[in-house]
């Protein structure tokens, strides 16, 4: 659509910058500001450069906690696009079927997250929960509580359970749009159900994919409520990913340099994913 | 697609979706099975359905006003942060969709970082902005600080719907003697009435999962039913009965709506770009 240059439509989003500026620019001053100075209390705070920086820079626990939540993000990427394209290939297009797939599939998308972790948390437990009495009953032996592998796999579980819907339901959309006469025009070619695929499906739900692989990417970079509630990050350090980690170091120890410092790090590279995801946006909108 | 799914055997795929929406509902259904259980069934026998149903886990939440505040409280602040974001999100969004001016695009990219931003990177610096403001505590605080990621949200889906309305609309409604407010309240706010439903059900909806800024910001006056449901938790002596029956009742607001905003369910995670 041709837009009109005008200034004037400055005054409309005016309110909406006023508001986002009082709740993110402020906010991230403050951080700013903690993340280039040193206090000993009393209010007093002497300039410390980059100092807090090149610490959190050079501590293992910043990269042991970046290359987790990098691992985990792989993992669960790896997992749910596959699946999600497959379950969104094999919906129904009409009849009933329809919107009652929809709606089930969107019940886990609209759950409060912590509520998410409740449920796994109790889901697993080997005591009272559905899946670890299974398990033990079939001799395996689980305990996300302190096994690594145990607790990694739950969170994965988890992850997989509350977010795959998301990626059926936006390859879904991108399916839905291909015209019948596609299918016709494959059908009279002989086109094998892998060319439909290759040919017709895949390069229709390119946009869709490629949006639900990065909203994928950026909300399991920033996890935070569901492996908090299911395992505080632990057993150990096992699963505390970066934002554990940082609402560790900020409210837990009140170690506002370091939290600053790290904060800063981790909303740079939010940054840079947020400008690859808004240049493939522009330049798919731009195709259309 | 009949003839793409033919060739590939008799039409089983149903299966696919079947079993995937099994695996979806089993962890629900055991929370739902647990908040109708004594506490004495759960903990002492394993059935997979209430063999001695009962409601007296619902019974305790409604009847303990430390409990049924707290659905109060998200309540008050959910609906505060909807009511705020979309209403200064739309005049913003029709300028996107409409317009362009200087640093749109910029300003465009800065709000959708917003909506990327790790609220662990916010929580402590809300904390202080919030207390020197002396609103820690109070539902405001926590609809405002929702706002960081609601505003962007809301703008970019209202923009995906505004940008389908033809422009020819606006013209001929100017032309037709139309002042700029009277066309966007009469003509233009009914004609993209289902996005902004759609642009209103996710500031809901994001507002009510959020955990970590809402119980930074509050203590009890103002404390989501989801920071009551963790404290009980750590507590000694566990309720699961109670516990299930507050996780079943958080479910509740998103399945009743969600039959009506199903074909948009997309578009709205998508920020309104599918």
């Amino acid at each position: 659509m041709e837009k009109t240059w005008n200034n004037k439509a400055w005054f409309m989003v005016l309110p909406v910058l006023v508001l986002v500026a009082f709740s993110a620019v402020i906010p991230l001053m403050t951080v700013v500001n903690y993340s280039v100075q040193d206090t000993f209390g009393n209010n007093e705070f002497f300039w410390a450069g980059t100092d807090w920086f090149t610490d959190v820079l050079e501590s293992d626990r910043f990269w042991d906690a970046l290359t987790r939540n990098l691992i985990f993000s792989a993992i669960i990427l790896a997992i749910e696009i596959p699946l999600g394209i497959l379950i969104a290939l094999n919906m129904p297009k009409k009849g009933l079927g329809v919107p009652f797939c929809l709606v089930f599939m969107s019940l886990p998308l609209l759950i409060p997250w912590n509520v998410v972790g409740t449920i796994w948390q109790v889901f697993g437990r080997v005591d009272i929960g559905l899946l670890g009495y299974t398990l033990a009953a079939l001799g395996i032996p689980y305990n996300y509580v302190n096994n690594v592998f145990d607790a990694w796999i739950t969170l994965i579980v988890m992850d997989i359970w509350h977010w795959t819907s998301l990626v059926v339901l936006l390859c879904y959309a991108g399916l839905v749009s291909i015209p019948d006469a596609y299918y016709q025009a494959a059908s009279i070619d002989g086109a094998s159900r892998w060319a439909v695929f290759r040919y017709i499906q895949l390069p229709k739900m390119k946009r869709v994919l490629l949006i639900a692989f990065l909203l994928r990417f950026m909300d399991s970079f920033m996890i935070y409520t569901e492996p908090f509630v299911v395992t505080g990050g632990g057993p150990g350090n096992a699963t505390t990913f970066l934002s554990i980690d940082l609402v560790k170091t900020a409210i837990g120890q009140f170690d506002l340099g370091p939290a600053a410092a790290l904060s800063i790090i981790y909303f740079l590279i939010i940054l840079l994913l947020s400008w690859i995801f808004y240049t493939v946006m522009t330049n798919s909108d731009a195709e259309n | 697609m009949t003839t793409a799914t033919q060739t590939s055997g008799r039409n089983l795929s149903w299966i696919v979706p079947t079993l995937y929406i099994l695996f979806l509902l089993l962890p629900i259904y055991w929370l739902v099975n647990m908040s109708f259980k004594t506490n004495t069934e759960i903990t002492g026998t394993f059935s997979l359905y209430p063999h001695e149903p009962t409601l007296r886990n619902y019974a305790v939440i409604f009847t303990d006003p430390s409990w049924y505040k707290g659905y109060i409280n998200s309540i008050i602040y959910v609906v505060l942060n909807t009511v705020i974001s979309v209403s200064v999100a739309l005049p913003a969004a029709y300028a996107f969709s409409r317009y362009r001016f200087l640093g749109d695009k910029h300003l465009f990219f800065w709000l959708l970082t917003n909506r990327m931003a790790p609220p662990a990177v916010f929580a402590l610096p809300f904390f202080q902005l919030y207390s020197a403001f002396g609103l820690i505590d109070t539902h405001i605080a926590v609809a405002l600080a929702h706002c960081l990621f609601n505003v962007p949200l809301a703008v970019w889906i209202l923009e995906g719907f505004m940008s389908g309305v033809p422009k020819e609309i606006d013209e001929t409604a100017y032309i037709d003697g139309y002042s700029f407010p009277r066309f966007f309240l009469r003509i233009y706010i009914p004609l993209i009435a289902s996005g902004i439903g759609v642009a209103a059900f996710f500031c809901f909806m994001f507002s009510w999962v959020e955990l970590l800024i809402a119980r930074t910001l509050t203590t009890t006056d103002a404390k989501p039913i989801a920071a009551i449901m963790t404290r009980t938790v750590s507590a000694s002596g566990m309720d699961w009965g109670v516990l299930a029956a507050a996780g079943v009742l958080t479910i509740i607001p998103g399945a009743i709506v969600i039959y009506f905003v199903r074909n948009y369910i997309a578009k709205g995670f998508a920020l309104g770009r599918v």
